[in-house]
């Protein structure tokens, strides 16, 4: 038991998980908490705006599988906290949100900076606490990093009144603790796997539909191997993009509305799916009563409430999809699986990779996004990071860039959120400094947090901007094409700003590239550079992205081109 | 599971969708907001509840809340999954109605302007077994308790008297044996 106040409480039980930097902006109800953050061990960012805030403790968290943390004051800086809990929410990333609160005589009074963070974030949060006493706080941060953490992760809210935060009180600092009612860590049921391993075995045309589980818990090596036991195609879900090496030979890429026309099509083909850490999101598998029609299903998944929220299947192994892939490879290893290389599976993979890029028409241009992503791909070192806005950006990396290092790729995939590539990336780059990290952006989607240049360049975490600069919000241009005959609707953003200006005001490097030599030139100085590099590279704003799904339809509609 | 109608006055909806009623126990912590975060999930997963009873139990920090929900049984499953997915939510128990004890109370407040009418009332309500809790010039009030099945018989009785006010306080429900 030591004396102090809570916000010096705070600060000691985040030194005590380990926490090495945190992202926020102060505000009157969490001062103590900066006063303390002065003597903290570990390092403060100021963001300009709370957003970024918590998309930089998410891009963190995704690189270093373990909670981020970011810190916003009462009031609007919770408020605008929220889009970025609500993105590591809908992509199972942990977090750990402090708000400060007002005091708690003022709660409910409607008092300057009051809002009831707990209330607005309780659907996207996987918990919260509002601890009422600063002897509360060490358990409520102890608590909080474990909900966070373990079993499916999730964003946590704690929401400290400032009167806490001043409050000087004898405090201990648990070392266990035990949440009645949470248990999230359980061994996967062996009957279940051994049911899972006869549908896999009997299966003559199977696939593996790997999703995000398998990069949250770190299974890429068991995958792996369970690809190469089964001499199984690999296709991913968006939000698994990069748990499989995608220039292995078994990799198909992903599936989904915007997936690889090879994927969509051999997975409508095949007769087992085996669906590891995967959600059957309605952006990957298109209609949920057409998908996997006729074939047996089976699930891996951490969390029990998704076995059949979508789609029922016929086997599910609940439990951490790592430790089950662990048993299923050790189980299968010993059944003496006969390899076929060239069986007709196999071949009929290849068969549809060849027609479909076949069938791939380029914009005579000689900048295309297609093109500079895969300029971006020779260019980068395998283990470079690469996060995307949202829109057709994130959509061309996910047909043209490929994934080569497992864990090296993240996006907002389950809210979409625009806005999150630029700080996230810089979440990333602090998470793991030695490798550079790329943010592919668009234009409409770099605008909503572009002043997080301000944060890469005076906290020296230098990232490349990769501006597909269409001058337009593309994607929803390219809907308006298809489904509204060509009637634009507020699209343009017409030549605002000078993205060159906008990198050299933040004191961060500006290069616009007219041409494949010059983004080339661009993308080796980019990677080099000290500080942030904004490449801005201008492309046909009537580029579409190919091949479409059409929302509400099943992958076998998909329209391959243009 | 046997159906069990808690709201007779409902009858378009019924005639919608037949869909069973089913009655979960749910022991959760004591604690603020536990309340509302299971309130909130089932308005954001767009869960129906037909009531809702929360009240302490024989743990000093530990409350049961007793759903009535009408939902078929892909929805029932992903309900039950989703309410154990609460941290606040310790066990979550689907009551086979015909193996568990239920009960509702009812306070009826019926018109009751002569006294052929009030003595109508308190002979049902002896036979009914219902309390009658107040009687004025104009109205009386009867409390029932009793299965859902029960009240909504009392209540079909008794309507055409003029119901001017019901209040129901939705099903506690509790396992036989054990």
């Amino acid at each position: 038991m030591v004396e102090m106040i809570g916000a010096k409480a705070l600060i000691t039980s985040l030194e005590k998980e380990g926490v090495d930097i945190v992202f926020g902006l102060p505000g009157g109800a969490n001062l103590p908490i900066y006063d303390e953050l002065v003597d903290a061990n570990f390092r403060h960012i100021l963001v300009r705006h709370e957003q970024a805030a918590a998309h930089m403790a998410d891009g963190y968290a995704r690189i270093k599988r373990k909670a981020g943390v970011c810190i916003a004051t009462s009031g609007p800086g919770a408020t605008n906290l929220i889009t970025g809990i609500a993105t590591a929410h809908a992509d199972s990333i942990p977090m750990i949100a402090i708000t400060g609160q007002v005091p708690l005589a003022m709660i409910g009074k409607d008092a300057f900076q009051e809002t009831d963070i707990i209330g607005i974030a309780n659907p996207c949060t996987k918990y919260s606490f509002q601890p009422r006493k600063a002897v509360e706080i060490p358990e409520s941060v102890k608590k909080g990093f474990y909900i966070a953490e373990s079993g499916r992760p999730g964003p946590v809210l704690i929401d400290i009144p400032k009167d806490v935060q001043q409050e000087k009180a004898e405090i201990s600092f648990p070392d266990l603790i035990k949440v009645r009612g949470y248990n999230p860590a359980f061994d996967p049921d062996l009957l279940h796997i051994e049911r899972a391993i006869d549908l896999m075995l009997k299966a003559e045309k199977p696939i593996i539909m790997a999703g995000g589980g398998v990069i949250l818990s770190g299974a890429f090596h068991e995958l792996q191997t369970l690809a190469e036991l089964l001499m199984s195609p690999v296709v991913t879900t968006f939000k698994g993009k990069g748990s499989f090496p995608e220039n292995h030979p078994l990799a198909m890429g992903p599936i989904g509305m915007h997936g690889h026309a090879e994927a969509n099509k051999i997975i409508v083909e095949a007769d087992c799916i085996i669906a590891i850490g995967a959600r059957f999101s309605d952006r990957s598998v298109g209609r949920f009563d057409e998908f996997g029609k006729g074939m047996n299903i089976i699930h891996l998944d951490v969390d029990p409430a998704e076995i059949g929220k979508n789609k029922s299947v016929d086997v599910a192994v609940v439990g951490d999809v790592k430790s089950s892939l662990r048993t299923m490879v050790k189980l299968l290893s010993t059944k003496g699986i006969k390899q076929e290389p060239e069986n007709f599976w196999l071949k009929r993979r290849k068969e549809l990779i060849e027609y479909y890029n076949s069938t791939i028409k380029d914009y005579s241009r000689e900048l295309t996004a297609r093109k500079a992503l895969k300029k971006l791909r020779e260019i980068l070192p395998a283990e470079a990071i690469v996060t995307t806005e949202v829109g057709q950006c994130q959509m061309w990396t996910s047909l043209h860039f490929d994934v080569i290092t497992p864990g090296t790729f993240f996006s907002s995939t389950g809210l979409g959120t625009m806005g999150f590539g630029f700080p996230a990336s810089i979440g990333a780059k602090a998470a793991r400094p030695e490798v550079p990290v790329v943010d592919i952006a668009g234009d409409g989607s770099f605008n909503m947090t572009e002043n997080s240049l301000a944060v890469s360049v005076l906290d020296k975490l230098p990232v490349i901007v990769f501006l597909l600069n269409n001058y337009m919000l593309g994607m929803v241009a390219q809907w308006q094409r298809t489904f509204y005959n060509r009637r634009y609707s507020g699209v343009h953003q017409y030549r605002c700003p000078d993205y060159v200006k906008l990198a050299e005001a933040y004191g961060a490097q500006g290069i616009r590239t007219e041409s494949m030599s010059e983004l080339e030139k661009a993308l080796k100085t980019a990677v080099s550079s000290e500080v942030a590099t904004v490449i801005d590279i201008p492309i046909d704003p009537e580029e579409d992205v190919y091949p479409f799904v059409a929302p509400g339809s099943g992958l076998k509609d998909m329209i391959v081109g243009g | 599971m046997s159906n069990v109608y808690l709201n007779s006055d409902d009858e378009n909806k019924n005639v919608e969708i037949q869909l069973p009623y089913r009655i979960l126990s749910v022991l959760v912590e004591d604690k603020p907001g536990v309340l509302f975060r299971i309130t909130n999930l089932f308005r954001a997963r767009n869960f129906n509840i037909a009531s809702i009873t929360v009240g302490s139990t024989e743990q000093k920090d530990l409350s049961r809340m007793t759903i009535a929900t009408q939902s078929d049984s892909r929805t029932l499953d992903q309900l039950v999954k989703q309410l154990k997915k609460l941290i606040d939510v310790i066990d979550v128990r689907i009551l086979d109605t015909g193996n568990t004890v239920f009960r509702e109370l009812t306070l009826i407040k019926m018109k009751a302007p002569d006294p052929t009418t009030r003595m109508e009332i308190s002979h049902f309500s002896g036979i009914f077994r219902a309390k009658i809790l107040d009687i004025g010039k104009e109205s009386m009030i009867v409390e029932l308790t009793g299965t859902p099945d029960k009240i909504d018989a009392f209540i079909n009785l008794v309507n055409h008297y003029g119901i001017i006010q019901i209040a129901r306080t939705g099903i506690s429900a509790l396992r036989r044996g054990g």
